[in-house]
């Protein structure tokens, strides 16, 4: 596993809590940041990834597409306030594929969402794992890709905020 | 459950719906025997999901499982997903392919084409035990549905009853269904679920209202993606169950063809400040050749097909209690497809479904709506935008598909036998 030592273990594991408290605390706008500029972000499930299917119900192959996710939130689309509690599992290194530029290392971690509606009410909104892709170059660690892969293919009322 | 009497008084009319029929058990019940199990045609499944001998899926027809499956003499089959010995699922997972399907419980074993082959002991151990000599096992085959195939997409009825699919749907819903699907092979590129806060009239009503469209949904109008000249129109089948929202490119309002292209090199304005950081999202192809650009279409009770601009898509809606509707979504693109084409369909995915930019909004107001008339069941909702009937019309400030609906569903339901409006 190319570019993977404890420091890398250790940046990886910040730049995923970092991501994770910017989607909870309501920092949507600083969400595109933890992208690197050539990046590629869909939300999927299990089920699709399994039989190869490539639609995502979130799907960006910029960095443009995903700063226009934040806009739309914010001006555009109506939903009912929420917000999510993500509790991410340790980040697992995993091997690289061979179209991969190299120290550009590979991790799965998985997650559980809670959501919490504006009336109170929490559930588990989704469980899954992100599949990520990470670019080193900079001072800390930027994704270069995520697939979010649900664990379940039902989706409660709407997926407005990011996983 | 014959008892219409015991509801409450429908008002006269198409221009009231009393909340009651979201709300109750017994419309539910009546629902799942005089719609789903009643003499209409409800989606199952995508011919090309069971193409090959032995591939099968599982689906619904309302309430009740129901297995599709390609036999080995070619046709397409399907029977309820329900053991004819004690009622245990017969297949349990979403789609295979099989030579032949056993009931975990006791090992009763039916062909791909739903007949029960196989008993398991049924001469008994030793002479002891096993089914008495009377048993016939051809007399205990799960009930089969009838099935009609219409472009690519399979509906079944477990009614004989039903009228042939083509004077069902009429000339004018197949020919739409033809315009998107006719002549092409439709590909799975990927498959969601959906599950809304409420009774599943409500997303049919939200699905066959044009008068929300652009009220609703602002992510077009933020960003003044709009396109300066459309047309559109809404079609409303004869008997009210069906229907067709559309809209196209005009280019009778634009003679000036410099003007047209500098237009659709531009795509966009804006003057509200917001734009798409990129726009690439809406650079699309026409579908099928033609002008227009979104064409939304569904089949009564509960069915709809969707061509938002290069994002086609079946939803599938299944009630799942008073207050829960699943929709399951299906995204296709097409075996013609170049990979550019393909490419756009991926992103303009991000329109629809639960995440959709322009369809999330339908996912909650349901649930508004549900919540907001609790209490309220001697209390009507209004539909009289665009007049008080149910027929097609140019103008899609209109509620006349919404009432097709309802005119529909009073005479299936059979609570109102003739609808004079």
């Amino acid at each position: 596993m190319s570019g993977w030592d404890r420091e890398t273990a250790w940046l990886v594991g910040q730049a995923q809590a970092e991501y994770a408290r910017c989607i909870d605390a309501d920092e949507l706008e600083r969400w595109p940041d933890f992208f690197a500029e050539k990046c590629f972000y869909t939300v999927t499930t299990a089920d699709n990834l399994r039989e190869g299917l490539a639609a995502g119900l979130i799907w960006a192959d910029t960095k443009g597409m995903l700063l226009d996710r934040v806009s739309a939130l914010r001006e555009a689309n109506i939903y009912e306030r929420h917000s999510y509690r993500h509790l991410l599992g340790r980040p697992l290194p995993c091997p690289a594929e061979h179209t991969d530029p190299p120290d550009e290392p590979r991790t799965e971690t998985p997650f559980l969402v809670v959501r919490i509606m504006r009336d109170g009410t929490s559930s588990v909104f989704a469980s899954g794992r992100y599949l990520d892709r990470w670019a080193l170059s900079g001072s800390a660690p930027k994704l270069a890709e995520r697939v979010v892969v649900c664990d379940s293919k039902r989706i409660d009322t709407l997926l407005a905020l990011p996983l | 459950m014959t008892a219409s009497s015991q509801l409450p008084t429908w008002p006269d009319g198409l221009t009231q719906v009393p909340y009651w029929v979201f709300q109750r058990e017994d419309i539910y019940a009546m629902e799942q025997e005089r719609l789903f199990r009643g003499p209409h045609w409800n989606y199952l499944c995508l011919e090309a999901e069971v193409a090959s001998t032995g591939q099968y899926r599982t689906s619904w027809l309302g309430d009740t499982p129901v297995i599709i499956s390609r036999g080995r003499d070619g046709e397409l089959y399907a029977f309820e997903n329900r053991c004819a010995h004690r009622g245990a699922l017969i297949a349990l997972d979403d789609r295979g392919t099989a030579t032949e399907f056993t009931c975990v419980y006791h090992a009763w074993t039916y062909s791909v084409e739903g007949e029960l082959t196989g008993v398991a002991f049924k001469d008994g151990i030793n002479g002891e035990g096993g089914m008495p000599e009377s048993f016939r096992m051809c007399e205990h085959w799960p009930r089969k549905l009838r099935l009609a195939v219409m472009h690519g997409l399979v509906f079944g009825s477990f009614d004989n009853e039903v009228e042939d699919i083509d004077d069902y749907l009429g000339e004018e819903i197949s020919g739409r269904i033809e315009r998107v699907l006719g002549g092409r092979t439709p590909v799975v590129i990927g498959r969601f679920t959906q599950m809304l806060p409420n009774n599943w009239k409500l997303y049919v009503e939200n699905t066959k209202d044009s008068y929300h469209a652009s009220i609703l949904h602002l992510f077009f109008t933020t960003f003044e993606l709009n396109k300066l000249n459309m047309r559109g129109g809404i079609i409303v089948s004869p008997g009210g169950g069906h229907h067709v929202s559309y809209s196209a490119i005009d280019r009778s309002a634009e003679p000036d063809a410099e003007r047209d292209a500098s237009y659709a090199r531009q795509k966009i304005r804006s003057e509200s400040g917001f734009q798409l950081a990129d726009p690439s999202l809406l650079d699309g192809f026409s579908e099928v050749g033609d002008d227009t650009t979104l064409q939304i279409l569904s089949t009564f009770p509960a069915f709809v097909l969707q061509q938002i601009q290069n994002s086609v898509a079946v939803r599938q809606i299944l009630p799942r209690g008073v207050g829960r509707t699943e929709l399951n979504w299906t995204l296709l693109g097409f075996a013609e497809d170049t990979p550019e084409q393909r490419r756009v369909r991926l992103k303009q995915a991000n329109l629809v479904g639960s995440a959709g930019y322009i369809s999330m909004e339908d996912g909650c107001v349901g649930g508004f709506v549900q919540r907001g008339v609790a209490g309220a069941a001697d209390q009507a909702a209004l539909l009289r935008m665009g007049g008080e009937s149910a027929e097609s019309s140019e103008s899609r400030v209109t509620e006349a598909s919404v009432r097709g609906f309802w005119k529909a569903y009073l005479a299936a339901m059979g609570m109102r036998s003739e609808v004079s409006v």
